[in-house]
């Protein structure tokens, strides 16, 4: 996907004064963030389970070369053919050429963000492929043409109403406005796909070493489909999805699913080892599996390790202030809210996503809900100091810098300074609402006027006491 | 080298495990961890196996019948029909083809289904009272399209196949059949989207409707 994330401050400006965004991302609180609360209310040990799936998670990423040759080994035995890829322009070559061996000229697909990172659809389209998406999330978002905004819920930015005049526009039947007739039409819309396709392209929630399985965790049906009506089953997963044992996949969906939906269970877990076997009356003939580098070694080499534990609930920008007020698409990849914010710059390059890292008030929401406890305000707070380091900040922010620097280390010009602030503020602020009118004051207290200060600094203050 | 090659040795690296010996020591730690297999923390589990399965089942929009021996099975589908205005035309796996389907007024074919079939009957591998859930093998006689492409699913569970968590799910597989099937597949409810507006709507792609019948409870 194109990497538009250096707009990020346009953007967000322009989600804040779009009312239908607002009115769509105001579900979000209601829906996920209750949800989430509630359910997890039915695990009484759930910081213990948390801590678990940290340790399990940290252990496939410390032991992740002999995981990985563990899966390939068990997958293979299985009949299941098994691809690396080390770029996201790679899965896309092997995907094509998969679907060209095979003569596939429709195919269905299963949600996944890593076919939007590597801009899988439109590759193939280019090809002269049919894809469809299949989730109904992501069947909207591919007819409207845009990106999804949210990892589990791709078109939460759309009304209803917008999506009744999407359907109406592009099923050509008459509109209607009921969900769940909405829902029943794309359903009917969509089965004659799920019947005729000719290959599924499915993600991978884990790949499981013990038995060389590719598991998905979906909630439509589309996940079963397409794994099992088509003749080629293509899955592409990230190498930092593999979890050594089925006993670990038990327990972290557990979390998963509460995390992500606020569902104690999501309706389909679908866990497939190798192709169609003697006898089977369905699945595929063939089943390829693509595990993808793209960036995931140098993570694992850097400080940001602990980014790649992600199971990819949405948890984190369910919870952010942030994301709650601006969407997705202002982050400008694949990966919104607190996680996008660590993995856009660290997958695309932090001079390409300056201003996500600081897109954060560092309240530690996405921290404490985060199911395999990554320290998102840590990292952001590493690139922050990354950006600094590598001089990546603007002149004018270094610059306030080094006076800062400059007055701190002079105790008497500190002192004037604040005297002579806290005095223009006590002129500008309280009934004179002057404070926004202020030299760099604006971005501040635009909205909200900052009250006035006292009057007296603290040194003043401490002075007289003494 | 190949792709698959500079990746692992790219791993390699980052893990910082140069020496013949951390990657001795990584390679045996995994073997142990695969073939112990320690379970994750379990929540507390103080319920019944029927009533919680029970209970989950409807918590997913499922709803639940209960009958005390297999030959009723017919029966209960018929009467689950019919309070449901549902047709009477059925497929089911060939496990239930013996069962007298035409006693209780119903014409069940024993093949797969197809997108024109309206209700689908299979049997489970087993069911967990946890959440509520269905577990599901492939096989060749084990149609997936059973429970996936009619509006209406009706499973039929025998309440000894009833365990507790998906842990114990794997322990009875691992048991009784050795390696996994092409497919397993876990059916929680009828499907389910609230992909427009997080409004939940019932029945998306795969049934409508998930009606689980409780054999010997």
């Amino acid at each position: 996907m194109q990497v538009t994330s250096q707009q990020f401050k346009r953007k967000a400006a322009e989600a804040l004064a779009n009312p239908k965004l607002r009115k769509a991302l105001s579900n979000l609180r209601a829906r996920m963030v209750i949800g989430r609360a509630q359910s997890v209310l039915e695990l009484d040990n759930l910081e213990q389970i948390r801590e678990a799936a940290k340790s399990a998670r940290d252990f496939a990423l410390a032991h992740l070369d002999h995981l990985l040759e563990q899966f390939e080994r068990n997958a293979c035995a299985r009949g299941a053919q098994v691809h690396w890829a080390e770029t996201g322009d790679d899965v896309n070559r092997l995907v094509l050429e998969i679907a060209r061996r095979n003569a596939v000229r429709k195919i269905i697909k299963s949600k996944s963000m890593l076919g939007e990172e590597t801009g899988l659809n439109h590759y193939l389209e280019a090809a002269g492929i049919e894809v469809r998406e299949t989730d109904l999330g992501e069947y909207i978002i591919q007819e409207a043409r845009e990106t999804p905004s949210h990892i589990i819920a791709p078109a939460i930015h759309r009304t209803a109403d917008e999506i009744a005049d999407l359907f109406q526009q592009k099923h050509k039947l008459p509109r209607k406005t009921d969900i769940g007739e909405m829902t029943r039409e794309a359903r009917m819309v969509l089965r004659p796909h799920f019947l005729t396709a000719d290959m599924g392209i499915t993600g991978a929630n884990f790949l499981v070493a013990e038995s060389g399985t590719s598991m998905i965790v979906t909630n439509e049906g589309n996940g079963r489909m397409t794994t099992t009506l088509p003749r080629v089953h293509v899955a592409i997963a990230g190498i930092e999805k593999v979890l050594p044992t089925l006993e670990d996949v038990a327990f972290i969906l557990r979390l998963l699913t509460r995390s992500a939906t606020g569902q104690s269970i999501s309706n389909y877990l679908t866990f497939t080892t190798g192709p169609k076997q003697a006898g089977d009356k369905d699945g595929p003939d063939e089943f390829h599996i693509i595990l993808v580098d793209a960036g995931r070694t140098r993570v694992l080499a850097s400080d940001l390790r602990a980014a790649l534990r992600c199971i990819r609930c949405g948890a984190c920008m369910n919870h952010c202030p942030v994301y709650q007020s601006v969407g997705g698409h202002a982050y400008g990849w694949v990966y919104p809210g607190p996680i996008g914010a660590v993995l856009t710059p660290a997958y695309v390059g932090l001079e390409n996503a300056l201003d996500l890292p600081n897109a954060a008030t560092m309240c530690n929401q996405c921290g404490v809900v985060c199911p395999v406890k990554i320290p998102l305000p840590d990292l952001m707070r590493k690139l922050r100091e990354q950006q600094v380091e590598r001089g990546l900040r603007p002149w004018s922010e270094r610059l306030a810098l080094r006076f800062w620097a400059w007055v701190a280390l002079r105790p008497e010009a500190y002192a004037w300074i604040a005297r002579l602030l806290a005095a223009v503020g006590r002129w500008a602020g309280g009934s004179m609402r002057l404070m926004h009118k202020l030299p760099g004051g604006a971005s501040w207290s635009r909205y909200r006027d900052m009250p006035a200060p006292p009057g007296k600094t603290f040194r003043e203050l401490y002075r007289r006491r003494k | 080298m190949n792709a698959r090659d500079r990746i692992l040795a790219r791993v390699r690296l980052a893990l910082d495990r140069a020496s013949e010996t951390a990657q001795s020591e990584s390679a045996a730690t995994v073997r142990d961890r695969l073939r112990n297999r320690p379970r994750g923390p379990l929540p507390a589990m103080n319920w019944d196996l029927v009533p919680r399965f029970r209970e989950r089942c409807f918590s997913l929009s499922s709803t639940v019948d209960e009958i005390a021996r297999l030959d009723q099975v017919p029966h209960a589908v018929a009467r689950y029909l019919a309070g449901n205005a549902l047709p009477s035309a059925c497929v089911c796996w060939p496990e239930l083809a013996p069962l007298e389907w035409t006693a209780a007024g119903l014409q069940v074919e024993a093949r797969p289904a197809t997108g024109d079939d309206a209700t689908g009957i299979s049997g489970v591998f087993c069911a967990i009272a946890e959440t509520g859930t269905l577990m599901l093998l492939s096989g060749a006689e084990n149609y997936a399209t059973t429970s996936l492409l009619p509006d209406t699913h009706i499973a039929v569970v025998p309440a000894t196949r009833i365990v507790r968590s998906m842990e114990d799910a794997w322990d009875l597989l691992r048991s009784e059949r050795g390696a996994l099937p092409r497919q397993v597949t876990f059916v929680s409810g009828p499907s389910r989207t609230g992909d427009i507006e997080m409004t939940l709507v019932l029945g998306i792609h795969g049934p409508y409707r998930v009606h689980v019948i409780v054999v010997g409870g």
